[in-house]
Order: C-alpha cells, then sequence, then structure tokens
C-alpha cells in the first residue's frame, strides 16, 4: 500500500517581482496511514506554502507529490477539486464558516459539491456534528457559537467527506488553553478511531506533542523529523483540568 | 433540478444579506423592463388605431379625381371642371380586368331639415357599389337600388352622426327629411365607421342616389349631363392595384382622346398606400420607443453587473473556502450567475406588473390606446434573464478564477 503523502524533492519559488524567492528548497517525507503529524518552524521557514501543496492548492515548481500513490503533478484545476472535495479536509486558524448560515449547513458545503442526494448530505452533515458534540447545535449560526463551537463546526465539516488527510493550520491560535484541548482531543481520535492523517501546523510546542511525528522547519527545508514515541493525551490532559476553569469556560460559551 | 432549486435558494439567502442594496440594483431592471412594457405597448396601440382607420375607408382602394384641364393655354386647378362621368365608370367596370368594382360619386355641401330640427352636412351621390367598396354596412334598413338610381328616387341613407342630429335615438327610417328644398324619404342608417385616417367624421354624412343628387341638390356640370365627382375604384387584390391603375390610365387617355405628349385630365391616386404610410410611421415610433426603453434595460444590467462585482470582492474569503472544500470553476461561476440572473428577473417580474400598471394607467388617464401583447410580455422576461446572463457573466467569471491561495488569505 502506498503511502498516504509522498513528497521528492519538493521546490517551490515565487517572483518577487522580478527575482526568484525559494521559499521551498527540496522537501522530500513520507507519511503513513494514520500518521498525527506537528509541523513547526519559525515564520516564514516553508510551512503555509508546504501545505498549500499537500492541500493541492498550489502546485511545486518542481518535485513529486503523490497523495495514496498518485501524482497531482499534472492535474487541472477541477481535477484538483474534486481532490480536495474527496480526499482532504482543511482547518483553519479563523475556522472560516459561512455567516447567516447554520451550523448544519456550513458542514454540509462539501457535500454541496458531490452527487449525493439533499436527504443523504443532511445525514451525513448531521452525524458529522454529532461526532464533534454539536448535534443539538445544528441549528445555531455561527455569530452564535462560542471560538471553540465554531472549530469543531469547521473540523466537523473537514471531516464530513471522510477525507484521508487533514490538514490543520494554526487550528488552536485563536483559541484558549482548555478550547485548544478540546480541538486535540478531537483531532487524536480522529487519527486513532478513522485512521486519519492528520498534518498540524503550529507555533506551540505543547499543541505539538499530541502529535505522533514532529516535523521541524527551517529556511525552505526540512530540519528534523522525528518520531515522538509517546505522544500526550488530549483527553486525559482535559480530565485533569481544575473544575473551576471548567465552570468558567461554560459561562463563557452561555454569554 | 434540484440543484437548480437549491442554488436557487442560496442566491436568494445571498440577495436577502443585502436587502436595499438588491432593491436597488433591481430597480435598474424593474424600470427598464416597465418602460420597454408600456412604450411598445403606446406604439402598438397607435398603429392598431391607424389600422383600425384604413380598414373602416375599405381595402384596395383607388381614387380617380378630375385633374387639371388646358383650355387655349389656360390651366384649371385640379377639380375644376368635372371631367369624369357615369360612363366612364361603367367603362372602366367593363373594361379593366384588374378592377373589382368603381363607385362613382358626387360631393356638395348641404342643409337637412326635419321637422324643427336641421344639420348641415356632407351629401355624397353614390350608387349601390359604393357599399361594396366602402365596406359599408346598415345599422337599420336598406340601401338604395339600382332601380333608385336609374328612376332617380327621392331616398336617402343617413350616416349615424346625421341620424343622432336630426332624431336623436328614434329610428328614422320612413320619415321624410328635406335636403335642399327637395323632400326625401330615409331608407336606412349606416352602421358607423368613426375617423377615418384624416380625421374626419366618417358619420357625417347623406347618401343619395347620383341621379337624384345631381339633379335635385349638388347640381351637375351642363356640358355633361353624367358628371360625376370622384370615381372610387376597388382592385382585385392588393398586389392588383398596380396594374389597376395602368389600365384605368390607359382606358381614361383613350376615352377622353388625350393625345400622346398630353397631360391626363384625371388624377390616379392610390389611397391604401397614402394611409399605409401612416401605419409605416406610427411602426417605426414604436420600435423607437421600444428601442430608448430597451437602453434604459441595459443600464440595469450595468447596475447589476457592478453590484456582482463589488459582492465577488467582498466575499472572496467564501469563494476560497468554497474553491478550497471541492468548488469546481464551474460550481462558483453557476452560483454568481444564478445570483446574478434571479436578480434581474425578479426585477424583470416587478418590472411586467409595473409596466402592465403603467400602459393601463396611460391609456385610462391619457385616453391612448395602448395595446400590451402576450409577445411583448415574453420578451421582456427573456430579456431580463439575458440581461442577467450577460452582465452576472463578467463578474461569476471573475469569481470562479480566483486563486484559492489568496482568496483565503483575503482580508
Amino acid at each position: 500500500m502506498p503511502a498516504v503523502i509522498e513528497t521528492t524533492d519538493l521546490v517551490r519559488d515565487f517572483l518577487l517581482g522580478e527575482i526568484p524567492v525559494h521559499v521551498l528548497k527540496g522537501i522530500t517525507f513520507q507519511l503513513e496511514r494514520g500518521d498525527f503529524v506537528a509541523i513547526m518552524g519559525p515564520s516564514g521557514s516553508g510551512k503555509s506554502t508546504l501545505m498549500n501543496i499537500l492541500g493541492c492548492l498550489d502546485k511545486p515548481t518542481s518535485g513529486t507529490y503523490k497523495l495514496e500513490g498518485s501524482g497531482i503533478g499534472d492535474l487541472t484545476r477541477d481535477q484538483l477539486a474534486e481532490i480536495r472535495n474527496k480526499k482532504i479536509g482543511f482547518v483553519f486558524q479563523q475556522f472560516n464558516l459561512l455567516a447567516r448560515t447554520s451550523a448544519l449547513e456550513n458542514v454540509e458545503l462539501p457535500l454541496l459539491y458531490t452527487d449525493l442526494p439533499a436527504k443523504e448530505r443532511r445525514e451525513r452533515a448531521l452525524k458529522a456534528l454529532q461526532a464533534v458534540g454539536l448535534g443539538d447545535r445544528s441549528e445555531h449560526q455561527p455569530s452564535q457559537l462560542s471560538g471553540g463551537q465554531q472549530q469543531r463546526v469547521a473540523i466537523a465539516r473537514a471531516m464530513v467527506n471522510n477525507p484521508k488527510i487533514i490538514l490543520a493550520d494554526e487550528p488552536t491560535g485563536a483559541l484558549d488553553s482548555r478550547t485548544s484541548l478540546e480541538i486535540m482531543a478531537i483531532f487524536q481520535r480522529l487519527n486513532r478511531e478513522d485512521a486519519i492523517t492528520i498534518l498540524l501546523v503550529t507555533h506551540d510546542a505543547h499543541m505539538a506533542s499530541y502529535a505522533n511525528r514532529e516535523i521541524h522547519f527551517k529556511d525552505g527545508r526540512i530540519e528534523s523529523n522525528e518520531i515522538i514515541a509517546k505522544p500526550r493525551d488530549a483527553q486525559a490532559d482535559l480530565a485533569a483540568l481544575p473544575p473551576e476553569a471548567v465552570e468558567t469556560v461554560k459561562e463563557e460559551v452561555t454569554a | 433540478m434540484n440543484k437548480l432549486l437549491s442554488s436557487l435558494r442560496i442566491a436568494l439567502r445571498a440577495l436577502r444579506v443585502n436587502r436595499a442594496r438588491s432593491a436597488l440594483t433591481m430597480l435598474g431592471i424593474i424600470i427598464g423592463v416597465a418602460a420597454v412594457i408600456a412604450m411598445v405597448g403606446v406604439g402598438a396601440g397607435a398603429t392598431a388605431r391607424i389600422q383600425d382607420q384604413i380598414q373602416s375607408i375599405g381595402s384596395n382602394l383607388i381614387i380617380v379625381m378630375p385633374g387639371s384641364v388646358s383650355t387655349n393655354g389656360v390651366r384649371l386647378g385640379s377639380g375644376g371642371v368635372s371631367t369624369l362621368s357615369e360612363d366612364d365608370a361603367k367603362a372602366i367596370a367593363a373594361e379593366c380586368p384588374a378592377v373589382a368594382a368603381v363607385a362613382p360619386t358626387l360631393r356638395g355641401g348641404v342643409q337637412i331639415v326635419f321637422g324643427s330640427a336641421n344639420w348641415a352636412t356632407s351629401a355624397q351621390g353614390v350608387t349601390p357599389e359604393y357599399t361594396t367598396i366602402r365596406d359599408l354596412t346598415m345599422k337599420s334598413g336598406q340601401f338604395f337600388t339600382d332601380q333608385d338610381v336609374d328612376a332617380g328616387a327621392k331616398v336617402a341613407v343617413l350616416g349615424e352622426t346625421v341620424s343622432q342630429n336630426l332624431f336623436g335615438g328614434t329610428d328614422p327610417t320612413g320619415q321624410v327629411i328635406i335636403v335642399k328644398n327637395v323632400p326625401f324619404t330615409v331608407v336606412g342608417v349606416l352602421t358607423p365607421k368613426g375617423q377615418s385616417p384624416t380625421g374626419q367624421d366618417q358619420d357625417d354624412v347623406i347618401l343619395l342616389p347620383i341621379s337624384s343628387a345631381r339633379q335635385k341638390v349638388i347640381g351637375g356640370n351642363r356640358a355633361n349631363a353624367k358628371s360625376v365627382g370622384n370615381l372610387m375604384v376597388q382592385a382585385v387584390s392588393p398586389d392588383q392595384m398596380e396594374q389597376a391603375l395602368s389600365e384605368m390610365t390607359t382606358l381614361l387617355r383613350e376615352r377622353h382622346r388625350i393625345q400622346p405628349g398630353h397631360d391626363d385630365d384625371f388624377t390616379v391616386r392610390n389611397l391604401t398606400e397614402v394611409f399605409a404610410a401612416q401605419e409605416t410611421s406610427a411602426q417605426v415610433m414604436s420600435i423607437l420607443l421600444g428601442a430608448i426603453a430597451s437602453v434604459s434595460l441595459i443600464v440595469g444590467g450595468i447596475g447589476i453587473m457592478n453590484i456582482m462585482l463589488v459582492s465577488v470582492t467582498e466575499r472572496t474569503r467564501e469563494i476560497g473556502l468554497r474553491q478550497a472544500v471541492g468548488a469546481r470553476t464551474r460550481d462558483i461561476l453557476s452560483q454568481f450567475l444564478v445570483e446574478a440572473v434571479t436578480l434581474s428577473l425578479l426585477g424583470g417580474i416587478i418590472g411586467i406588473v409595473v409596466g402592465l400598471t403603467a400602459s393601463a394607467l396611460i391609456s385610462y388617464f391619457a385616453e391612448w390606446s395602448t395595446e400590451v401583447s402576450l409577445l411583448s410580455v415574453l420578451m421582456a422576461f427573456l430579456f431580463s434573464a439575458l440581461v442577467g446572463v450577460f452582465f452576472g457573466y463578467y463578474p461569476a467569471r471573475k469569481a470562479a478564477y480566483l486563486d484559492p491561495i489568496e482568496a483565503l488569505r483575503y482580508e
């Protein structure tokens, strides 16, 4: 069985006026099914560029990227869109939910671009919402939800079409530490139970410690790529939090 | 179908977000469509009225009038001398194959008296053929016969206006009226015809047998015992008009012994053609009105394009997100296209209602006849949809080809 993600000597140049800027300078790595990778590195080290390529939003200048064994280099715009739809889920720092649109419809969005009948779309969207613990908020609009809840809706949207990989770019960057833990717990569960490969870009070393592999970037190159032998368990850490903290979070949510 | 309905729902929701903006954008289309419908209605009403008038004078009509005569180098004006006679009429009817009927007429002003009422009107001495040519029907009574004409019977047929002025509402048939001191018995009343294309009241007339008219009322030409005023001629069909004209000219020149190189002593005029020119000008007017109104529809379309461009910019992040989760080029394209078409179609529907109301108001208050055809409504509807597609395409395309990375990063 081929690796879920396999890149060979990925290079990505941008033109700044007439001067080429080498953002990725030859990235080679593999990820297997069920990997949970934290990608770390300073700003401008090429993390986001790599994520864009891995997410089929961008193509490398040279080098190859194979997703489940098939290269994406020759695909058209619409073929890439189809791959994003079927195999990739995105989670963003700013949630990127559609305003004035219910949680359920937000989750349903990727399914609108499939051939599924309306009824099945609804059912799958609701199931995804229930999986992130928001089954009872399906008719709420993003403005009626807390930040953590909004991010959970976004995760439900990312997993609704059963993707192979989820790309999360600073998903906890806008959340407090307790909500961040909740998000990490959901990622760990998706990773363990559904064997979804997760790539997590983060600046927060603590968040990275919940992954089972850590890749460090520097100046467009991979500096280190190491397996974390004993990743932390987010669910356990969450349970260990003092109860008063739980209270404050609840107040914030209802406020 | 389901897909279309759901994209329509998405479009309506997007348009509801900015209600005032959507309404103002639609206003352009509403005004445009309403203007097209009302203006085309006004134009079609005018054309229809002229067509009715042309119908009322009769079809395939040619009029032969006495022309100028020169005697010893002195040229008299047209109609100065009555050069036409009843025999000319009979000869034309007998010898010109392109002619269906000929009616000699003799016209003069008369004062009519009945009891204490009196009325000045135009008297026409005619033969029964006149009813065929002018397409006259009787409201009551009978038209006089060829025997009446031959015998010089003192009988009369009244137009509606004359009948109203002398008899009020009562049926004048059988009553005796005095025309220029001569008693005539009324035998019938004509069905009203209304205005002629030149604006004359075609019902303000009294018809007499041409023989009686000449001898007792209008007076003829002493030199020409059977003189008539004009000849009304009907060609057998519209495409035989030219043929009839040339046959009559040849025959009349022969009968009047006009040497080659000399002018005709009569004038032949194709009446239908004269009035058809008016119809054409009315049609040109309605096309012009429609064209001017269409310009406002196009301006409305530009308004849609403008707002859609703003909307695409405002929703750049949404577009980026949709692309990231799998929207293809055509998905985004159709989303924004459906939105633009929804705007223009909604505007079109409201515009049709406003246009129908406006043309009804125009007919009511300005007393202009307007005719809104189903076709013009359908065209307006279709055209507004087209405007949506045409002016929505550019913004939609712009949205569909956004770079997803740029779009997602857009603030």
